[in-house]
C-alpha cells in the first residue's frame, strides 16, 4: 500500500487540489481597502490534509475489501450489536427500561441549557423520523419538507395571535393543516419521476418561505411573530425553568409516540408497499397495489409529523419568523436521515442525536457544521450508502439441519 | 414602450445567462441522467475566481483588457476544473447506484461548496469590479439598453454558436451525443465514455463560468448564495426546455427570462423568485418532458 507508486499518486492529487483550492483558499481582498492578503498557510493545510486523507481513505478501503473477503470465506453472517440486542427481547427490554429512566432524570441532573438542547435534539428526532417515512420507506426525495414544518409552526402562531388558541388545540389542527399541505402538493406531483419530485418539493419549499417573507397582512413579513404562547399545562402558570421540563417531557412522550406509530406502520401492509413501491413501482402496480394513493399517504404522513413539530417548534422558541424554514433546514433533515440510515428508524435517531448534539457540544467546530453535513451527504452516499445502521429486511432462512 | 423594451432587454439578458446555466444541467442531464445540483455552486465559484483575480489584478494598476481577459480565462479554467473534480468525486463512483444515491451526493456537494467559499472568504456582499465600459456609442439609448447587456447578449449568442458546432461536427461533440443516446453502445463501439462524461463537465462548467463573471459585472455584486438561486433557475429553464435539448435550454432561458422580467416589470418585484418557482411546478406538472423535450418511455 505505502508503495512508491501510491505515494506518487497522492503526492499529485493533493498538489491538483492545492491548484484547485488556490484562488478561494489562498487569495483573500479587499475591494474597498483595496488590500491582498496571500494566505499561503492555507495552501500547506490543504495539501497535506487531502494527502493523508486519501492515505486513509485507501486503508479503510483496503481493510473493508479484506474484511469483505474473509466474511465471505467465513460464510457466516455477523449481525451488527444494536441488531442483536434488538433480536433478543429481553436484552432489548433491559435497553429500553435504562434509556426511558435516562431520559426521565435527565432534566433534573442537566441545568436548563442541556434540557433546551435536547429539546431541539429530540424535535430532529422527530422531523427525522417523519422524513424517514417520505424517504427512507417510500423512496420520495422530498427536499421541501420544511414548508411542512413552517405550515405547523404559522398555524400555531397565527391561530394563537388572532384567536387565543392554545398549545394543546393546535396541535392535532397544525399537523392536520401540515398534512393537509402534503397531500394538496403531493396530489399534482407524485406522478413526476424521483429527481424531478425531488425539484418541485425544493421549488415547492421556498414558494412558501417566499410567500410568508412576502405576504405582510399574513405572516407580518420577515420581522416574523412575537410572543406565542408556551404549553398550558392545566391553565397553571409555570415559570421559565418548569415550562422548558414540561415541553422536554412533552418532546419525550411525541417521540416514543412517533417511534412506536413508525415502527408499527413498517410492518403493516401499507408499510410493506412502501418498501415495494422504493424498490420498483412497475411491479409493484404489476402486484396491485395503487401506486399514487400510497405515495399520497407517505406523503401526507410525513407532513403531519412536521407539521406537530413546526407547532412545538412555535411554542418552543415563542418567535418564529421565514428565516427559521430554508432549504439548509431541510438539508440538515435530509443528512440526519441518510447519515443514520434511510429506512432505519434506530439509524435516524442515532443520526439526529449526532448531527444535532455534536455541534452544539464542539462549539469551536460550529462554524462548519453545514461545510460537515453537506460532506457527510457526499460520503455517505460514496462509502455507505445503507447509512450508519443499515435497515435489517425480515428475512426468514430456512436450515436443512434442522 | 421605452418601458417595454427596457424590459425586454432586460429579460433577453437574464434569459441568456440563465441559458449559459441551463446548458450545462442540460448536457450532465443528457449524457448520464443526473441532475447536477452542485452546478450553481460551480457558476457561483466561476463568479468568485473572476472577482478575486479582477480584483488583485487592478490593485496591481493592470489595464483593463487585461483584467477582462485573464479574469476570464481563470473563470473558465478553475470552474471546469472543479467541474471536472466534483464528477470524479462525488458522482463517479456512483454511476451504478440507485437513482436517488448521485443526487443526495449533488446536493452534499452543493452545500459543502456554498460553505467552502463562506468559511474560506466572506458570507458579505462583495462589489465586482466594473469589467464592461459604458461604450460611447450607446449613449442616445442607454437608458433602455445598457452596454453590459449589449455585451452579454453578443457573447451569449457568440458562444451559443460555438457550442452548437461543437457538439455538431467535431469528433467529441459527435462522440457527446453517441454516449447520450446509448451509453453501452457508445462504448461499443470505440468512444471513452468516462473521457466524454468529463468532457461534458468540463464545457458545462466553463460556460457556467462565463456566465458567473457575465452577471457579476453586469448586477455589480456577488456572494457565496448567489449560485443557489441562479442554478434552480437554470434548472427550471432547462426543464421548461425539455431537459437533454440544447436548443430546448436556450428557449426555456429565454421564456424565463421573458417572463421574469415582465412579471417584475408590470405586477411586482417582492415575488421575483416565486415567479420562477411557480412556472418550474407547474411545467413539471403539466408538460414533464418540456417544450422540446422527448417524452420518456420506460421499457419492462
Amino acid at each position: 500500500m505505502f508503495s512508491y507508486k501510491e505515494i506518487k499518486k497522492t503526492a499529485l492529487i493533493s498538489l491538483w487540489f492545492v491548484f484547485l483550492t488556490f484562488p478561494i483558499m489562498v487569495i483573500k481582498v479587499d475591494p474597498i481597502e483595496r488590500i491582498v492578503r496571500w494566505r499561503w498557510d492555507n495552501a500547506i493545510y490543504v495539501g497535506v490534509g487531502i494527502f493523508f486523507t486519501r492515505f486513509l481513505i485507501e486503508y479503510l478501503k483496503d481493510r473493508n475489501n479484506k474484511r469483505q473477503a474473509a466474511k465471505r470465506s467465513a460464510n457466516k453472517e455477523s449481525q451488527p450489536i444494536i441488531h442483536s440486542i434488538i433480536a433478543n427481547p429481553k436484552q432489548r427490554n433491559i435497553v429500553i427500561v435504562v434509556l426511558l429512566s435516562t431520559a426521565f432524570i435527565f432534566p433534573f441532573i442537566f441545568s436548563t441549557y442541556q434540557t433546551n438542547i435536547m429539546i431541539t435534539a429530540l424535535m430532529y428526532v422527530v422531523l427525522g423520523l417523519g422524513l424517514n417515512i417520505v424517504v427512507g420507506m417510500a423512496g420520495l426525495l422530498d427536499l421541501g419538507f420544511v414548508a411542512f414544518y413552517a405550515v405547523g409552526a404559522y398555524s400555531y402562531a397565527l391561530l394563537n395571535y388572532h384567536f387565543g388558541l392554545g398549545f394543546w388545540a393546535v396541535l392535532p389542527i397544525g399537523g392536520c393543516l401540515a398534512g393537509l399541505a402534503g397531500l394538496i402538493l403531493g396530489f399534482p406531483v407524485l406522478r413526476l419521476r424521483g429527481d424531478y419530485l425531488a425539484i418541485v418539493t425544493l421549488g415547492f419549499g421556498e414558494i412558501i418561505r417566499l410567500v410568508l417573507e412576502n405576504w405582510n397582512d399574513f405572516s407580518m413579513g420577515p420581522s416574523g411573530i412575537s410572543n406565542i404562547d408556551r404549553p398550558g399545562f392545566f391553565g397553571i402558570e409555570l415559570s421559565l425553568n418548569g415550562s422548558i421540563m414540561y415541553l422536554y417531557y412533552i418532546m419525550i412522550v411525541l417521540m416514543i409516540i412517533t417511534i412506536f406509530i413508525v415502527n408499527r406502520l413498517q410492518d403493516s401492509r401499507l408499510g410493506r408497499a412502501w418498501i415495494a413501491l422504493r424498490e420498483d413501482e412497475i411491479a409493484c402496480q404489476a402486484m396491485g397495489i395503487d401506486k399514487r394513493k400510497t405515495k399520497l399517504v407517505a406523503f401526507s404522513l410525513g407532513a403531519f409529523w412536521a407539521g406537530i413539530v413546526g407547532v412545538i417548534f412555535a411554542a418552543k422558541t415563542t418567535f418564529i419568523n421565514p428565516a427559521s424554514f430554508t432549504f439548509l433546514e431541510s438539508a440538515i433533515i435530509l443528512s440526519i436521515v441518510v447519515l443514520g440510515g434511510m429506512g432505519s428508524i434506530i439509524g435516524v435517531i442515532m443520526g439526529a442525536f449526532i448531527l444535532i448534539l455534536l455541534p452544539e457540544y464542539l462549539r469551536a467546530f460550529s462554524e462548519y457544521r453545514m461545510l460537515v453535513f453537506g460532506g457527510i451527504l457526499v460520503a455517505m452516499m460514496v462509502f455507505r450508502p445503507q447509512g450508519l445502521i443499515s435497515n435489517i429486511r425480515r428475512t426468514y432462512t430456512f436450515n436443512k439441519d434442522q | 414602450m421605452d418601458y417595454f423594451i427596457e424590459l425586454l432587454f432586460s429579460g433577453l439578458t437574464r434569459g441568456s445567462i440563465y441559458a449559459l446555466i441551463a446548458l450545462g444541467y442540460t448536457m450532465v442531464y443528457g449524457i448520464i441522467g443526473l441532475i447536477n445540483f452542485a452546478h450553481g455552486e460551480i457558476y457561483m465559484i466561476g463568479a468568485f475566481t473572476a472577482f478575486i483575480v479582477a480584483t488583485v489584478l487592478s490593485i496591481y494598476g493592470f489595464p483593463l483588457l487585461a483584467i477582462v481577459v485573464v479574469a476570464g480565462v481563470a473563470a473558465t479554467v478553475w470552474s471546469s476544473a472543479y467541474g471536472y473534480t466534483i464528477e470524479k468525486i462525488a458522482y463517479k463512483p456512483l454511476r451504478h447506484a440507485p437513482r436517488l444515491s448521485p443526487l443526495i451526493s449533488a446536493i452534499g456537494m452543493s452545500i459543502f461548496l456554498q460553505n467552502y467559499v463562506l468559511l474560506a472568504q466572506t458570507s458579505d456582499f462583495l462589489p465586482f469590479p466594473e469589467l464592461i465600459p459604458e461604450f460611447a456609442f450607446m449613449e442616445p439609448v442607454a437608458h433602455i439598453v445598457g452596454s453590459s447587456d449589449l455585451v452579454i447578449l453578443v457573447t451569449t449568442t457568440i458562444i451559443m454558436l460555438i457550442l452548437t458546432f461543437v457538439i455538431k461536427f467535431t469528433r467529441i461533440g459527435k462522440a457527446m451525443r453517441a454516449t447520450a443516446q446509448d451509453r453501452t453502445m457508445a462504448m461499443l463501439v470505440g468512444i471513452n465514455v468516462n473521457n466524454i462524461i468529463s468532457a461534458t463537465f468540463i464545457i458545462g462548467s466553463a460556460l457556467a463560468a462565463i456566465g458567473g463573471l457575465l452577471i457579476a459585472s453586469h448586477i455589480g455584486q456577488i456572494n457565496f448564495y448567489i449560485g443557489f438561486i441562479a442554478g434552480i433557475k437554470a434548472f427550471t429553464a432547462a426543464v421548461l426546455g425539455g431537459i437533454g435539448s440544447i436548443p430546448g435550454a436556450v428557449l426555456g432561458s429565454l421564456i424565463l427570462g421573458l417572463t421574469e422580467s415582465f412579471a417584475t416589470g408590470y405586477i411586482s418585484s417582492d415575488y421575483e423568485d416565486v415567479f420562477a418557482f411557480s412556472l418550474l411546478v407547474l411545467i413539471l406538472i403539466f408538460k414533464p418532458s418540456g417544450l422540446l423535450g422527448k417524452a420518456e418511455t420506460q421499457k419492462v
